[in-house]
């Protein structure tokens, strides 16, 4: 065969795989749902189940206005842990030890608050809680890296050692063993709301970044003759991020408004799936999660990725801790535990990543998040005993890791993944 | 075949303790041809690649890389000098597309630092056209849903993406089907018609002699003898593996 042919062929080839209208894109979006990549597909038919039936048992009460901004506010502390969480599991590592040393993020910050004691300003008590964070996280990251010990087993040492060190810290400080907050700013965190003109000012701004992103890189992707989307499903895309935002925003101000928190866990939301998916570092991770040799082959300080993993999950459970202290406005010697770090990474694994590492979202997280605070939510309105809750928590995480390990044999089956 | 190897190992030695991997090896390389590497398990050949790819160093005798003599001491030396290689389990992350995987460690980046995803595919597909690798339908599909084939083909691209000037190919058939291996022996053909020198490390005397130029002999970490494929034939090699002449016999002190 002549290279000019196979040229042609390859042309020919390389070209339609791409969609190039909305009704094909639709159906091969289609055809991948039916071999088993399933996407944020599960989580959303889940959160619309879990609503009908807590809409049903509290009649009506799940879906008021008041119940929906509460249920942000319980949503932000375990979602912020659960980003963090996605990128241990991304390398196929875990992190037991999130909820507590979440507690220890912000009992350092709470104690450091205190006025009649040290009395730091907002900015230097919570910069002193996530550095410490981040050391813990090192501190973990390079026991499991150089001395090679399972982060299964280190984590779970952590969790032991750090739930210690949050009672000690409590009862220490305190007679009570409860630690009241008294700064404002750390108080609004989960107590204050944006005003309504400001809540839109930031829907149009994440809609429009958005739009111009998915557009420019259209434009530049059709500019150097390689296949893009059509402009049908981006402006498909666009809308249906436009609805969905603009649905929340609309619902939360008819009651007290969107959470202050909601907007922290989304700001670090984007700026987590950004490190992810369009740095060297976020493609690193991906190849560490998905070969190792490769990584190590191709260059990549694979302890280095490692290390900074757990780092990140660290850092993104001090500052869930910050929410989760504002919220309760205080700490006690029972913060992080109510198996905290078990919802948080329930929340990555309901999410859709992987625990073999190497595929998942950031975004996702959020959504798992939803789930399991939709489940707590509406099993609390229903007043259910904890026991009950316990199990019908455990059968949400089977749930989801059934729906993931079946897709998973279909994707393999039809060569997806 | 007039003008000077792209490589050339002289008299080089490795020993792993008491045990003597090679043994005063001379083995050459020219731009724009395909030099085989055949012998039994054993023989050495692995122990060779590594010592031109920088994985260990050769404890005696001398490398020439393009007429000069070098020092391979790390991978990082023998990728400098426009040494690739490709390691029979490819190194692929299988969760990765194609590009992604291509570029793995060397990934462009736009003037902001973020990752520059449109060069790098424009690239990506360049490299895959110019080696005529026509079996990739996308190149944004993760690597886990090709085939063998295809996978060869993608770490084979990744190898001569950064203007190497010598591939080594460790048994690149080994696992693939009939059409399949037809393909990578085609495209290894076309690397060194574009002038690459390749090292083709195979048990499958077939494949040699489809596609390689020259054959070196390994038995026992000596090389038996240097062969252009046309002016053999099977039967000789497989002599010359089995029972080729030793100058050295292994476990006899030296005097």
């Amino acid at each position: 065969m002549s290279n000019e042919t196979e040229t042609k062929q390859l042309k020919a080839n390389a070209k339609p795989e791409e969609p190039t209208t909305f009704v094909a894109y639709i159906q091969r979006w289609f055809m991948r749902v039916r071999a088993g990549d399933l996407g944020s597909l599960p989580i959303i038919l889940g959160l619309i189940v879990i609503a009908a039936i807590f809409g049903t048992l509290s009649e009506g009460i799940f879906f008021r206005e008041r119940n929906f901004v509460n249920l942000l506010l319980q949503t932000s502390g375990v979602a912020a842990i659960a980003i963090g969480v996605v990128f241990v599991l991304l390398i196929a590592e875990i992190d037991l030890s999130v909820g507590f040393v979440s507690a220890v993020g912000g009992v350092i910050m709470t104690l450091l608050l205190r006025e009649s004691h040290t009395d730091w300003p907002w900015w230097a008590a919570v910069g002193a809680a996530l550095l410490a964070v981040l050391v813990i996280g090192l501190i973990h990251g390079i026991i499991i890296t150089k001395a090679s010990v399972p982060s299964f087993v280190v984590t779970l040492a952590g969790l032991l050692a750090w739930s210690g060190v949050v009672l000690i810290l409590t009862t220490e400080f305190s007679t009570a063993g409860t630690i009241v907050i008294q700064d404002d700013i750390i108080l609004g965190v989960a107590n204050s709301y944006l005003p309504t003109n400001w809540s839109w000012i930031v829907f149009a701004l994440i809609v429009a970044g958005y739009a111009i992103y998915e557009l420019t890189q259209m434009n530049s992707m059709r500019q150097r003759n390689l296949a893009s989307k059509p402009v049908s499903v981006i402006v498909a895309q666009v809308l249906s991020l436009a609805i969905l935002a603009g649905a929340t925003v609309w619902y939360a101000n008819l009651d007290r408004g969107v959470p202050t928190s909601a907007v922290i866990v989304v700001i670090f939301a984007g700026i987590w799936t950004f490190v992810a998916s369009r740095t060297k570092f976020g493609r690193y991770v991906y190849a560490v999660g998905g070969n190792p040799e490769a990584a190590r082959r191709a260059g990549i300080n694979v302890d280095g990725i490692r290390i900074a993993c757990f780092m990140i999950s660290s850092f993104m459970a001090g500052i869930g801790g910050i929410i989760l202290a504002s919220r309760l406005r205080s700490v006690d010697t029972n913060t992080g535990g109510n198996s905290l770090e078990l919802n948080a990474i329930a929340a990555a694994v309901i999410g859709g990543t992987s625990l073999f590492g190497g595929t998942g979202k950031v975004t996702n997280a959020i959504l798992g998040a939803l789930i399991i605070a939709s489940v707590d939510n509406g099993m609390g309105l229903m007043g259910w005993p904890s026991g009950v809750k316990f199990v019908v928590n455990g059968c949400v995480l089977l749930a989801a890791v059934l729906i993931d390990s079946i897709s998973r044999r279909n994707r393999s089956a039809s060569g997806l993944a | 075949m007039s003008q000077k190897p792209l490589l050339e190992l002289k008299s080089v030695s490795k020993n792993f303790g008491a045990v003597q991997a090679l043994y005063k090896v001379d083995f050459r390389v020219f731009p724009g041809e395909v030099m085989a590497l055949v012998g039994d398990n054993g023989a050495g050949k692995s122990t060779l690649i590594k010592g031109i790819a920088g994985i260990h160093t050769f404890n005696d005798g001398e490398v020439q890389f393009d007429g000069k003599p070098v020092s391979i001491t790390s991978p990082r030396d023998s990728a400098a000098l426009g040494i690739e290689v490709v390691y029979q389990d490819l190194a692929l992350a299988d969760n990765l597309d194609v590009v992604n995987n291509m570029f793995l460690g060397r990934e462009k980046t736009t003037s902001f630092g973020t990752l520059d995803e449109l060069s790098m595919e424009s690239e990506a597909l360049a490299t895959l056209e110019s080696l005529s690798v026509t079996t990739i339908r996308s190149v944004r599909q993760a690597v886990a849903g090709l085939s063998g084939g295809q996978r060869q083909a993608i770490a084979v691209a990744k190898a001569v993406m950064w203007n190497s000037k010598l591939v080594i190919l460790d048994e690149p058939t080994a696992a693939l089907g009939v059409a399949q291996t037809r393909q990578v022996l085609n495209l290894v053909r076309r690397l060194a018609d574009r002038g690459l020198g390749v090292i083709l490390i195979s048990h499958n005397l077939h494949d040699v002699f489809e596609v390689a130029d020259r054959v070196t002999v390994l038995r026992l970490g000596q090389d038996v003898g240097e062969h252009f494929v046309k002016e053999t034939t099977q039967q000789k090699l497989v002599e010359a593996i089995t029972a080729g002449e030793l100058t050295h016999v292994p476990g006899m002190q030296e005097a």
